[in-house]
């Protein structure tokens, strides 16, 4: 039973020197430990929040990234296609204009042809005419130098008059 | 299978022990040849050891630190040990002086031991040591007794500990060493003692709760060194730590906790009389739970590694090879003792510590998280 009762003193320096190191503890050591565990925590929740963003963000720029090749890639194409296009375009347009030219210049070609060999067969006509003329006067005056080419031109001439 | 042969062996140490002890005291009556001590009783040996004397001096406090014994050519034995400041208030006044003023003892008829006097006071020691005055009027025993300076002791080395390991936070650095084991146990608290049971109260008494633990915590781990003083294991000092937790429970407590504790809803009258009662006590057993747990714990500790040391010269007295040989399984066992005796140290300093915030938490809670609570107190038991 001896055990089981307190001494008063012992009890009064324990209570002393709880309080004491309690109230020591408290402002320099517990204060400043709790603190800075606190916000070592804070800071290691906040990088890694942090990071769990940067890394979505990375993924989402990675994906805009594939996007935008996609699209480059794809607008290459396009524009591969289109110049293609063009090229195939412009050519043919070129050999339609070259044709239409070239049609245009045959159907000159041809008017002036017709025109100068008009030209040319109606002189030749002229021509042919004139000297017609000039052989059928000598003829005529030829035959007419003797009386009976006078007759016999009188002649048909009046068969020419009977027949009218 | 192990801890079962351990068991056994516990049994028969303790059986053997028992058996021993009766019969060496019977014995050792026939070798009264010192006229000397012709004051102290029969049944009081001088040659051999007294068993029950020397666990409850060790155990106990006392007021000055009893390193070890000579003997001396003549066969008288000379105590090792430094005299400490005994301060009283006697008489009507406060007296410092060494306890070394007190060196002359002898035996009374009763088998008490007592000191010369000085002052007119003198220390009478049964299992502990008392200072009481010539005159009988009430003497206040203020003393640096070994358990004050094995706390003293204790605090100290927190201080250092605590504030060295504190300042290395002001430089914002990885945590290496010391801190880093500190930082753990402190994390450790605050995750699994104060949150669950405090909720998110919890900031306001993780001072309290991390200095208790390591208040005793460092005490405990003190009391086990060769030659410590048993703090812990005295009940004065548990009765203190328990009392100081009990007044910081009452200080926060809410109307909530009073009004559940004296005035329980949806409960018929007389019921509510018996509830109310059983409710008043169960506050009232809560200190003083934890003023015995942590104080039969410690002490019991010590006892049985003393108790197992002392085996060795129990069975040395009967038989030298005896002895001797018994120093293995002594040993053995002791050092198992003092291995959980060190897991013991940290556990009962965690439970307090627990227990603690768990009686606050209750006092403190609002409406929900009852269960919780009571589920904690539970396991801590």
């Amino acid at each position: 039973m001896d055990l089981l009762t307190p001494e008063l003193g012992l009890f009064f320096w324990t209570l002393i020197a709880f309080l004491a190191v309690f109230m020591i503890l408290k402002k320099f050591a517990w204060k400043p430990i709790l603190e800075s565990l606190g916000e070592r925590e804070k800071g290691i929740a906040d990088s890694i929040a942090t990071a769990e963003r940067v890394k979505a963000e990375m993924s989402q720029l990675k994906a805009e990234n594939e996007k935008l090749l996609v699209q480059a890639r794809e607008e290459r194409t396009a524009m591969l296609k289109e110049a293609k296009d063009m090229k195939d375009r412009m050519i043919n347009d070129a050999k339609e204009q070259a044709k239409v030219e070239a049609n245009k210049i045959i159907i000159d070609a041809q008017q002036q042809i017709t025109q100068q060999k008009n030209a040319a067969l109606a002189e030749v006509k002229n021509e042919i005419g004139t000297l017609a003329l000039g052989v059928a006067e000598r003829i005529l005056r030829k035959q007419l130098n003797a009386a009976d080419g006078q007759e016999a031109y009188m002649k048909m001439l009046a068969e020419d008059i009977k027949l009218n | 299978m192990s801890c079962k042969r351990l068991f056994s062996l516990f049994i028969l140490v303790f059986g053997l022990s028992g058996v021993v002890n009766s019969t060496f005291a019977q014995g050792a009556g026939n070798h009264e040849n010192a006229p000397a001590e012709a004051v102290a009783p029969a049944h009081e040996e001088k040659k051999g050891i007294n068993i029950t004397e020397l666990v409850f001096g060790h155990v106990s406090d006392s007021h000055e630190w009893h390193l070890f014994s000579l003997k001396k050519e003549n066969g008288e034995e000379k105590p090792i040990a430094f005299p400490l400041p005994i301060i009283v208030y006697a008489h009507g006044q406060l007296k410092m002086f060494s306890a070394s003023r007190f060196e002359e003892w002898h035996k009374d008829a009763d088998g008490k031991k007592i000191s010369n006097e000085y002052e007119g006071l003198y220390i009478e020691k049964v299992m502990k040591e008392k200072i009481l005055a010539t005159d009988g009027s009430k003497v206040y025993d203020f003393s640096i007794t070994k358990n004050v300076l094995s706390m003293l002791i204790g605090v100290v080395l927190l201080l250092w500990a605590m504030t060295s390991a504190a300042k290395k936070y002001k430089v914002n650095t990885a945590p290496k060493g010391f801190q880093n084991g500190l930082e753990v146990i402190i994390i450790f608290i605050r995750d699994e003692v104060a949150k669950p049971n405090l909720g998110h109260k919890y900031v306001r008494f993780m001072p309290l709760l991390l200095t208790i633990f390591f208040f005793i915590w460092i005490n405990n781990l003190l009391g086990l060194l060769p030659g410590g003083a048993n703090f812990t294991g005295n009940i004065a000092v548990t009765a203190c730590l328990a009392l100081i937790a009990f007044i910081v429970m009452m200080a926060n407590s809410n109307k909530h906790f009073w009004g559940h504790l004296l005035n329980p809803p949806n409960v018929p009258f007389l019921v509510k009389c018996l509830l109310v009662l059983i409710e008043v006590m169960s506050l009232c057993i809560k200190p003083v739970a934890l003023m015995i747990r942590l104080f039969a714990n410690m002490l019991a500790g010590h006892i049985v590694i003393l108790s197992v040391i002392c085996l060795i010269f129990i069975f040395a007295l009967l038989n030298v090879y005896v002895g001797g040989g018994f120093v293995i399984v002594s040993l053995a066992f002791s050092i198992f003792m003092f291995m959980l005796e060190l897991l013991v140290a940290v556990i009962q300093a965690f439970i307090f510590a627990n227990l603690t915030a768990v009686f606050i938490g209750q006092a403190i809670e609002g409406d929900h998280d009852h269960d919780h609570a009571e589920l904690s107190e539970g396991l801590a038991h």
